[in-house]
């Protein structure tokens, strides 16, 4: 009951002009950001967040949330229509939606994509609204050494279940984590780690400037490399009586949305899964689970249930450990964190407790944006279709002036302008060689958190790390963690096995 | 690619040591009273970064990973003539910035791409470079107050200053 009341008051203030405008506004924009190929929700946040300054905290982050929201609807708008996911996230979409409008049933696709996204946002948010009082509650007894396994739990997924190559993975942490570390030591406030005694590397680095650098203007480059020629969009036929009439589609896959709804929210909860895997994994567990298995890829309508539910799903699934640990589940929430310390709110389990009207307002607004998304994607689908025409000649150039603006404005200093600058190039390089940024970004944000943890957990303790093995709560997670760096390890291991046993 | 591989490996090692060496400056190990000292946390994380780059020279040495495997080119020339021709426009912008400043450097970058790199019409290009111009004065300049860098355009700026500001 009380916790009808604190949504209650949320509702309050999400529904207050400006905040509503925010929201209709943000999820707009990111249904746009979505649907056009190269740019997903982590690129919109990371160079609008600076535009954010003009409106208070709460509109901002609710404005931010609801752009997340969107681009998870917009993903499959161009999964379906041009064959090419949007966003990362929506791959999985691409696998039976592109079959769909290839055979003419574009609307099908279309429908059953931002139906299926709304049941998965709707069914993740009620459990958002369960769980995270819960779980706040539970880390409020969390002490530096927890906070800091914790911590080492959200890194140890990455190396453990992103499946990406694992030197590269734990290069990209490390990096990360040491590019936090430059500026005044906040302990002795002594400066460290400033290089070639440039001055402009005395305020630390932005994790803004890492952020920018790597989704705005390197996943331009990148998007550049890879989208050489044209695109073939498929036509789509829009009325109502077929809009209702697929409606009844979606009872008859009612299997492939609820599973997708509860895979995506409990794997995007999960820092180094998130919405990419969780959508595979549901499109692969619907298919496994299907009655009739042959069809998916042919322009099955479950197969585009299962994976946009989950995706949905998976984006509020990440916010949970954001908003109550302090720890984000996806790069996306990593930026929202970051701007979370930029406005002065302290993230972690107190939040639900010194920030009340803050964290119900978000959440609320979280239930508004994704019905704003769901209406205002079935309604103007002919309008996002017309801009998916945009030539990327002048989406491209846009994002690079967005990226440089955005990246003088928080800190006013050219010096981080240039800083972005190489940070976008090597992060074009690197993710050519296959390197995975995902974690640096990550790691940026959750450095300055984790460092005086770390130090203040073994002061004391006495330099002495069993702190976070002897601790009844931290002592679970630090060993959870260890086991998944340790888990390709073992994997290693047993394929030797296998292999010496075949030989012999 | 595989040569690509083993220069970025053993550049990001010498960073790694590169790093190793400054966060020396301070103290990496325990310092009484304090706890550890300010250089032992990026010091010992840039460490585990050299040995990571080690494990990816060793699987480079060993053909285990994907890039070390391929035969194709880092990047062919349409992928060497868009980085130069995007990159390169980007880095102009933002040296610009310092001479024209932002107002200056910004639709000199938007003609620059969108009319000679992507051929649209003078309308598409001219209205695009001065919507997105004067879009941001309003919302940084005057409704931010946050001052983006004008360069030796600053004084055409002052009677625009005297109304909105």
């Amino acid at each position: 009951m009380e916790i009808l009341g604190l949504l209650g008051n949320g509702f309050l203030v999400a529904f207050e002009p400006l905040n509503l405008g925010l929201i209709i506004f943000g999820v707009t924009v990111g249904l746009f950001i979505g649907a056009m190929p190269g740019l997903g929700s982590v690129n919109g946040v990371a160079i609008l967040l600076p535009m954010t300054f003009l409106v208070p905290p709460a509109s901002a982050m609710i404005f931010l949330a609801a752009i997340y929201y969107g681009a998870m609807y917009g993903g499959a708008i161009s999964s379906i229509m041009l064959g090419i996911p949007g966003a990362s996230t929506a791959v999985a979409t691409t696998f039976d939606g592109r079959p769909l409008a290839l055979q003419g049933k574009a609307d099908t696709a279309l429908v059953v994509a931002a139906t299926a996204s709304f049941i998965g946002g709707t069914v993740s948010i009620l459990l958002f609204t369960g769980f995270a009082p819960a779980l706040a509650h539970i880390a409020l007894d969390f002490g530096d050494p927890e906070i800091f396994a914790l911590m080492l739990l959200a890194f140890a997924t990455f190396v453990g279940l992103s499946g990406d190559d694992i030197p590269k993975t734990i290069f990209s942490i490390c990096i990360g984590l040491v590019f936090s570390a430059v500026g005044l030591d906040i302990m002795s406030g002594e400066p460290r780690l400033v290089f070639m005694n440039i001055t402009g590397f005395m305020h630390g680095i932005n994790f803004l400037v890492l952020a920018i650098g790597v989704y705005g203007i390197g996943e331009m480059l990148w998007t550049i490399e890879v989208t050489r020629g044209e695109t073939q969009m498929s036509k789509a036929t829009i009325s109502l009586r077929r809009i209702v009439g697929h409606f009844g589609e979606m009872m008859r896959i009612w299997k492939s949305w609820t599973l997708g709804s509860f895979l995506g929210f409990f794997v995007g909860i999960l820092p180094a899964a998130g919405a990419t895997p969780g959508s595979l994994m549901a499109y692969g567990v619907a298919k496994m689970t299907a009655k009739n298995p042959r069809d998916f890829g042919k322009g099955e309508p479950a197969g585009v249930a299962a994976p946009e539910a989950a995706n949905n799903a998976a984006s509020t699934g990440s916010m949970l450990p954001m908003l109550t640990l302090g720890i984000p589940g996806s790069p996306t929430t990593a930026i929202l964190l970051g701007g979370m310390v930029i406005w002065g709110l302290v993230p972690g389990p107190r939040l639900f407790i010194d920030e009340t009207v803050f964290v119900w307002s978000l959440i609320a607004s979280l239930y508004a944006a994704n019905l704003f998304a769901f209406l205002i994607n079935v309604a103007f689908v002919p309008v996002f279709l017309w801009m998916l025409k945009m030539p990327f000649t002048i989406l491209a150039p846009t994002i690079f002036v967005l990226s440089l603006i955005g990246g003088y404005a928080p800190t006013q200093d050219m010096h981080d302008v240039w800083l972005m600058l190489i940070f976008g190039v090597g992060a074009y390089m690197l993710r050519k060689l296959d390197y995975p940024l995902a974690p640096a970004v990550l790691a940026i944000v959750l450095g300055p958190i984790a460092e005086p943890k770390m130090r203040q957990s073994l002061l004391i303790s006495g330099g002495d790390f069993s702190v976070f093995f002897t601790r009844p709560i931290a002592g679970p997670i630090t060993i959870i963690a260890i086991i998944l760096i340790l888990l390709p390890v073992f994997q290693l291991i047993r394929r030797k096995i296998k292999e010496s046993r075949q030989a012999g | 690619m595989r040569r690509a591989e083993l220069v970025t490996a053993l550049l990001m090692a010498a960073l790694s040591i590169y790093l190793m060496v400054k966060s020396a400056e301070l103290p990496i190990g325990w310092v009484p009273d304090e706890g550890p000292g300010g250089g032992s946390f990026p010091f010992w994380l840039s460490a585990a970064m050299l040995l990571s780059c080690l494990w990816i020279l060793y699987n480079w040495y060993r053909r285990t990973s994907p890039p070390s495997q391929s035969d194709e080119p880092f990047m062919d020339s349409y992928a060497a003539r868009s980085f130069a021709l995007a990159g390169g426009g980007v880095t102009a912008m933002i040296a610009l910035v310092h001479v024209v400043g932002m107002y200056g450097a910004v639709p000199l970058f938007l003609i620059f791409y969108i009319r000679f790199l992507g051929r649209h019409s003078w309308t598409t290009t001219v209205s695009i470079a001065v919507g997105a111009t004067v879009g941001a004065f309003f919302f940084f300049d005057v409704a931010l107050r946050i001052v983006l860098p004008k360069g030796y355009l600053e004084p055409l700026f002052i009677p625009l200053y005297s109304i909105f500001l």
